[in-house]
């Protein structure tokens, strides 16, 4: 009734491929926009931007990068954390070396470190596949990581091994380190994961995202069809560890402000895949809400024994939150094994021909 | 130049002028290996007979582990604890079985296996709240395992070997022999290949798919079993050996995803490159490369052999 593109006609091509091609959609975006850049900053609380809302955009942005390998490319990838890891790392270098440049695009140049790093290990993408690569990108996450811990340049010789964010300022207003407001920070996250997002679209609504996705429905075809897997394969690599490193580096300079190896490690991986899982393999909005959930979930068991005032110990609330994570992974996948983003499109076609059945 | 020697020159200078030091990392490797084919051997038994790729294998590992020493803790004598924790193993097959197999079945290879993650975060959850996420030590001595080592004086020197090592090795090529007996000339065996090969031809002629996937859950918690008394006797038993699972996957690269023989000797391979490489190679480094290296040979490997040592050949078509 309300949700309905009924009477919208498109009279050119560009009006028909378009982003956001209904009314409604485009209405939804605006509002979803002016909530998160205006709204929240202004009325939520310190804890919920901080512990709730940086991390879920920031990882979304992981999200995204993996569901580009994964969920549109077809390459299994475990390497994740370790990618992240790479982005931090040398958003962390760079602005030692380059104190006087602005933060932001250091963030974004951090990117093309991760992004280097994902083409050397997208290597042996060509010869093997399946299970076998997502073994291959394991052996990048377990060298990356003991070169985090190995390499004390990486750190700056740091006596504890971790990395110290320094203070920036962006318009005057500082963005990293210990003096930053959680809401700025949480500006400069959404407006980076938004930009990308939106670039992400774009590039899998076109060629490049069409060869991605032909190479995944099935390479020996795709190259038949005159698409060089090789270079397809490298590009997904490189897009998706691009991503993936502006994610990391957002981790550490956006969010925590502090880190070690440890944050990007083989469960890091692990919980990015189970993002792009739980939310949707190849769909943009799944790794937002694949995002949301995985870590939303945890927030959400521990806080509910405090409503009933059950005084439960800390160790035995870990140990459910576990449990229930774990059967409701499972749950999941039995429900809807093609993820949230799938149940978001159930919903919106029942919207479209209520109040009507079918 | 120098840094040349040091890689490809010193560590043989080192093997042949030390060559008692030199047996003695060929057994740790060995022993090593052993025990990373043991859990090879359970992701083999399941990948051949579901095509499910079970990362849950190495909680499994340590949950049965932690099972059997939880029950003698209660005050069950040992071996009846033994037959209680294969017991708890059965109800375990069942209980993946119908929960997550059943109403998963005909889902892509990747579904399944983020399924068995699930399963892995719910056991670590269950297991640490039932039994505590303390360390704990492995009755081996309950159980009739020899504890104590052997010297052995040779080459100029001597090696040292921990009894414990020895049987764990007689007891993995027991358990190898023993299944492939079991898959070459039974009749659950037989039916068990059926499935691997073809679901839908195995089902056609009669085989029941629910009843096998017991049986090799079932089978891969024997396994299990056997891998955490091991591997406990040796260390401890705590929730960190649930990070081997991971050490097994070159293994499996290696050996190939569906053949026993393979995980075997993959094991062994990646057991000896590992210590090898970690004992002379690795202070030219920065030592710790033991993290890493055994993906590193796998890698190699699969870029010659893209289907593993033992695995079958992938044909593709369209």
């Amino acid at each position: 009734m309300f949700y309905r593109e009924a009477g919208q006609f498109k009279t050119t091509y560009a009006a028909d491929s378009a982003l956001f091609p209904i009314l409604q959609d485009k209405i939804g975006i605006v509002l979803i926009l002016f909530v998160a850049f205006i709204l929240v900053p202004l009325t939520a609380s310190d804890f919920a931007i901080d512990s709730i809302l940086t991390p879920i955009l920031v990882f979304s942005l992981a999200a995204i990068g993996l569901n580009l390998l994964t969920g549109y490319t077809g390459l299994l990838s475990l390497g994740t954390g370790g990618f992240m890891g790479v982005g931090a790392y040398a958003c962390y270098k760079l602005a030692t070396f380059f104190p006087g440049i602005n933060i932001v695009v250091l963030i974004i140049c951090s990117g093309f470190f991760a992004a280097a790093a994902g083409i050397l290990f997208g290597l042996p993408s060509l010869r093997i596949k399946g299970f076998y690569l997502s073994v291959a990108t394991l052996a990048s996450q377990f060298f990356l990581s003991w070169c985090f811990i190995r390499i004390p340049w990486l750190y700056n010789y740091n006596v504890s091994a971790s990395i110290e964010v320094p203070t920036r300022t962006l318009f005057g207003v500082p963005v990293t380190g210990p003096t930053a407001t959680p809401a700025t920070r949480y500006i400069v996250v959404l407006a980076i994961v938004s930009i990308m997002t939106w670039l992400a679209s774009n590039l899998i609504r076109g060629r490049i995202g069409r060869t991605w996705m032909a190479v995944r429905d099935m390479d020996i075809a795709a190259e038949l069809i005159g698409i060089k897997l090789y270079q397809t394969k490298l590009l997904a690599f490189a897009v998706s560890s691009f991503y993936c490193g502006v994610a990391g580096a957002m981790l550490v300079f956006l969010w925590l402000g502090n880190a070690e190896s440890e944050s990007f490690n083989i469960n890091q991986s692990f919980l990015i895949l189970f993002m792009v899982i739980i939310g949707g393999l190849g769909s943009l909005l799944g790794s937002f809400l694949g995002a949301a959930l995985i870590w939303g979930l945890p927030i959400v068991l521990r806080t509910v024994p405090g409503f009933f005032n059950l005084s439960i110990k800390a160790a035995t609330v870990e140990h459910i939150t576990f449990m229930t994570l774990g059967a409701l992974i499972i749950l999941f996948l039995i429900a809807e094994p093609n993820g949230l983003a799938r149940l978001w499109q159930i919903g919106k076609q029942k919207l479209r021909v209520w109040p009507f059945p079918y | 130049m120098h840094l040349l020697y040091q890689i490809f020159i010193d560590p043989f200078v080192q093997m042949g002028t030390a060559p008692d030091l030199f047996v003695q990392t060929l057994w740790e490797g060995l022993v090593t290996g052993v025990l990373y084919s043991l859990i090879a051997l359970g992701f083999v038994l399941i990948f051949k007979a579901s095509g499910v790729f079970n990362f849950a294998q190495g909680i499994m590992v340590v949950f049965a582990a932690l099972a059997l020493v939880g029950f003698y803790e209660h005050g069950v004598p040992a071996y009846l604890a033994l037959g209680l924790t294969i017991v708890l193993m059965l109800i375990l097959a069942f209980a993946v079985e119908r929960l997550i197999l059943r109403p998963l079945v005909n889902q892509a290879e990747i579904i399944l296996f983020m399924a068995t993650f699930g399963l892995t975060y719910f056991l670590i959850g269950f297991g640490e709240l039932i039994f505590g996420g303390d360390p704990k030590v492995m009755i081996s001595g309950a159980l009739g395992l020899p504890s104590g080592s052997y010297q052995i004086k040779t080459l100029g020197g001597f090696v040292q070997m921990q009894k414990i090592d020895i049987a764990a090795a007689i007891i993995a090529s027991l358990m190898v022999a023993s299944l492939g007996i079991f898959f070459q000339k039974t009749r659950i065996g037989r039916a068990l290949r059926a499935v691997a090969d073809s679901h839908r031809a195995a089902l056609s002629v009669g085989i029941s798919l629910e009843q096998i996937w017991v049986i090799v859950w079932f089978a891969a918690g024997i396994v299990a079993l056997a891998t955490g008394i091991m591997w406990g006797a040796r260390s401890n038993v705590s929730f960190a050996l649930e990070i081997i699972a991971l050490k097994a996957l070159p293994v499996l690269i290696l050996g190939g995803f569906t053949s026993i023989p393979g995980a075997i000797v993959g094991g062994i391979i990646i057991g000896l490159g590992e210590k090898i490489g970690e004992f002379y190679w690795g202070p030219l480094f920065g030592s710790g490369i033991e993290d890493w290296l055994a993906y590193v040979i796998a890698l190699v490997f699969l870029l010659f052999r893209p289907q593993g040592l033992f695995g079958e050949r992938i044909i593709e078509r369209i």
